[in-house]
């Protein structure tokens, strides 16, 4: 898109950065100690690490993810919202306090706690570290989709530009200062999203909502004409390629593509084959409007709704007579043979965008399963992300861990409440990029003005280096701690500890550099919906059969782990997704249709945990 | 800021209790949780269009519902554990002061 950083905007991410750094190099003067590093000393005190952890989980996924993607799928999008928050159920009741009395430094220590077996420390280690990285691919990825519009870079500069920063805070500084960045970034996250959604409640709703404007103040949206095969061809157009509902029209210098919507043909947005919209140097435009509004002429509409509470903003939306125009995307083959993606419309009633079905549907056997499938993982994910887990460990005792739940829950419940008015607010204002709806809420607070959009751009930077710093000391305390010293036996000492954890921190950010790169342009809530199902797979089994049933054997505790890692991401690497997306192919050409590996791999991790417990337990005798 | 080792806690004679209640409060929430889930599943999300309340369907009543009610939950869970923790502490300083 044709969006381009202001002055001002640079100014105030410049700030941001700068203050982010400062605060790693404040800390790191105080953080020489491997429990200083990896568990910031143990004496946070609870209300600021129940916002760090508010920090820690509104990540890229949450603030960019799932305002993206119920901007352009409506209420499914929500569905993550809502599953994301529900996972912190099981992290208060059932894991919070039992973790923190068990632990010391990483998840790996709780689960070792009762057995000092070698297997868990690995199987833990390696857990870690895969969760980690699946976790870190879409925060890159998002950092990547903020920096082209408020820096006017490319998204793999982006990429590049916080896994430098990150690294370089990470080998700094450690926990400390990944704590107060990460507290600094929740509280600023939850006061300007709120503003923005205020400044949205009071703008109302209208179907002539103000467009974004480009660098000489020229209109960006792109509103689709709606024209027919004879019109087209009385404008010199020739049909030369059609492939389903979509058809290539050549004339007048340059490719046109069109779906067919009962006779009617719709303009779409395109790219592939070296060109965008048809040019070499041509661009896309943001989309999504609201082309009707329940109860309301068609004149009252354009005049818009004026203040609206709440309650009355999503009703308006829910109306069956409010029709939208979501904007999705699909690959076909051109008439010179080339796959380009084509970018089209949809009309959908207010009563389809408000409920679950446009991504999640729910009508044969195998879209039930994947429906149960990825709320199952939400669920059950959160309380097995080890850079969670490892925050229990940064406050003094059980109760603080408990108490500083508590306040995630309130602060990130009520930020994902946030979520469903900025991602509709987006959808319907026309501030959707169609090639990636990551950037979605900060470009609707680009149409309250330039100062907002570079706030919230920052904040939502601040957001993925925070994130992905957690992120990092998780993975470098599973390299460093659990493998080399613990499973090791390399019996390091502190400063040795520290040291290497800097070295894996720096060799698993370059990782999380070439995956964000590679995996542009998939929604990075639904890359995040993968790590949980992996998270819950691998991790969640062991914590809840370590906690209740006594049974429990290290054997079974390494297998369950190992065949949770292996059965999410092997159903994750041969579904439809991967081959859509990264692999280059279609959904069609998937060993199997199931998106979401959690209703396979989450039993069958728990199954494992229980066979190989009950065939070990002579040994554990 | 400290930045000592990270702290280890002492026994907690309230565990089996905090552990016994948040099992519960966990089952009542899944419950909760599966009802939303199975509802679209079972309905072909037929049930999550209608209209229960001010213009709002059953799809965002039922989401920020379940939103709140683990912040409720939640609430709850920390006022009856912090109760049970001091009733405990108090009771073994009463304990003590009587020997």
């Amino acid at each position: 898109m044709n969006l381009h950083g202001t002055p001002l905007s640079i100014i105030i991410f410049g700030f941001f950065v700068v203050l982010v750094l400062w605060l790693s190099y404040h800390f790191a003067r105080r953080s020489s100690s491997a429990a200083g590093y990896f568990a910031a000393g143990g004496q946070i005190h609870w209300a600021v690490n129940g916002i760090s952890f508010a920090g820690d989980y509104l990540s890229a996924a949450s603030f960019l993810g799932i305002c993206g993607m119920i901007a352009t799928l409506g209420y499914d999008g929500f569905l993550y919202s809502i599953g994301y928050l529900a996972g912190w159920v099981v992290a208060l009741f059932v894991v919070a306090e039992p973790m923190k009395r068990m632990g010391k430094f990483t998840f790996t220590d709780a689960l070792d706690a009762k057995f000092d077996s070698k297997g868990i420390k690995l199987a833990a280690a390696i857990s870690t570290l895969v969760v980690s990285i699946c976790y870190l691919i879409p925060q890159m990825n998002g950092a990547g989709s903020l920096v082209e519009p408020l820096l006017g870079l490319p998204h793999w500069v982006g990429v590049i530009i916080v896994g430098a920063i990150v690294i370089t805070i990470v080998a700094t500084a450690g926990m400390t200062s990944t704590t107060y960045v990460q507290f600094l970034k929740g509280g600023l996250l939850l006061i300007f999203s709120t503003i923005l959604v205020g400044a949205l409640l009071f703008r109302g709703i209208s179907t002539e909502a103000p467009s974004l404007t480009g660098p000489d103040g020229e209109s960006l949206r792109f509103v689709p004409t709606e024209m027919t095969h004879d019109a087209l061809v009385e404008q010199g157009l020739d049909l030369v390629h059609t492939e389903g509902d979509f058809s290539e029209y050549v004339g007048n210098g340059e490719s046109t593509w069109w779906i067919n919507d009962e006779g009617s043909l719709w303009k779409c947005q395109w790219e592939g084959a070296g060109l965008v919209n048809g040019k070499i140097d041509g661009l896309l435009y943001p989309v999504g409007r609201i082309k009707a509004i329940g109860g309301m002429s068609a004149e009252d509409a354009a005049e818009g709704t004026g203040r609206l509470n709440p309650v009355s903003f999503l009703a308006k939306l829910t109306h069956p007579d409010t029709k939208i125009e979501q904007w999705h995307k699909t690959k076909v083959g051109n008439a010179a043979g080339d796959r380009i993606t084509v970018y089209f419309p949809k009309e959908v009633s207010g009563t389809d965008q408000m409920k679950p079905g446009v991504k999640f549907k729910v009508k044969t056997g195998w879209e039930k399963l994947n429906f149960v499938s990825l709320m199952l993982a939400l669920f059950f994910g959160t309380a097995a992300l080890p850079h969670i887990l490892i925050r229990y460990y940064t406050v003094p005792s059980p109760a603080c861990a408990r108490k500083s739940t508590i306040v995630a829950i309130a602060a990130i419940g009520f930020f994902y409440v946030l979520t469903l008015f900025m991602g509709l607010g987006a959808g319907i204002t026309g501030t959707v990029n169609p090639a990636d709806n990551n950037m979605s809420a900060p470009l609707l607070a680009l149409s309250f003005g330039g100062v907002l959009f570079a706030i919230i751009s920052a904040i939502a930077f601040a957001t993925v280096l925070g994130t992905v710093a957690g992120l990092i000391v998780a993975a470098s305390g599973a390299v460093a701690h659990d493998l080399m010293d613990r499973f090791g036996g390399m019996n390091l000492s502190e400063h040795q500890k520290v040291r290497a954890g800097k070295f894996a921190a720096f060799f698993v950010g370059i990782i999380a550099i070439v995956l964000g790169i590679v995996f542009r342009g998939i929604n990075v809530s639904f890359l995040v919906g993968w790590a949980f199902a992996v998270a819950a797979s691998a991790n969640l089994p062991a914590i809840l059969m370590l906690l209740f049933w006594p049974r429990t054997t290290a054997a079974g505790i390494t297998a369950s782990i190992f065949v949770g890692i292996v059965a999410a991401l092997g159903i994750i690497l041969t579904g439809p997704a991967m081959f859509a997306g990264p692999y280059g192919m279609t959904a069609a050409d998937a060993w199997h249709p199931l998106g979401q590996p959690g209703i396979i791999s989450i039993p069958l991790s728990f199954l494992t945990l229980v066979v190989v417990s009950l065939m070990t337990q002579k040994k554990a005798a | 800021m400290h930045h000592g080792p990270a702290q280890s806690s002492g026994p907690d004679p309230a565990s089996d209790y905090k552990s016994r209640l948040g099992v519960r409060m966990f089952l009542i929430y899944c419950v909760v949780y599966a009802g939303f889930v199975f509802t679209n599943v079972l309905t072909e999300g037929r049930a999550m269009q209608i209209i229960v309340v001010a213009g709002l369907n059953l799809a965002v009543v039922y989401g920020m519902g379940l939103i709140g009610l683990a912040l409720v939950m939640a609430l709850i869970y920390n006022a009856l554990c912090t109760a049970k923790e001091k009733a405990l502490a108090t009771g073994a300083v009463d304990g003590e002061d009587r020997a």
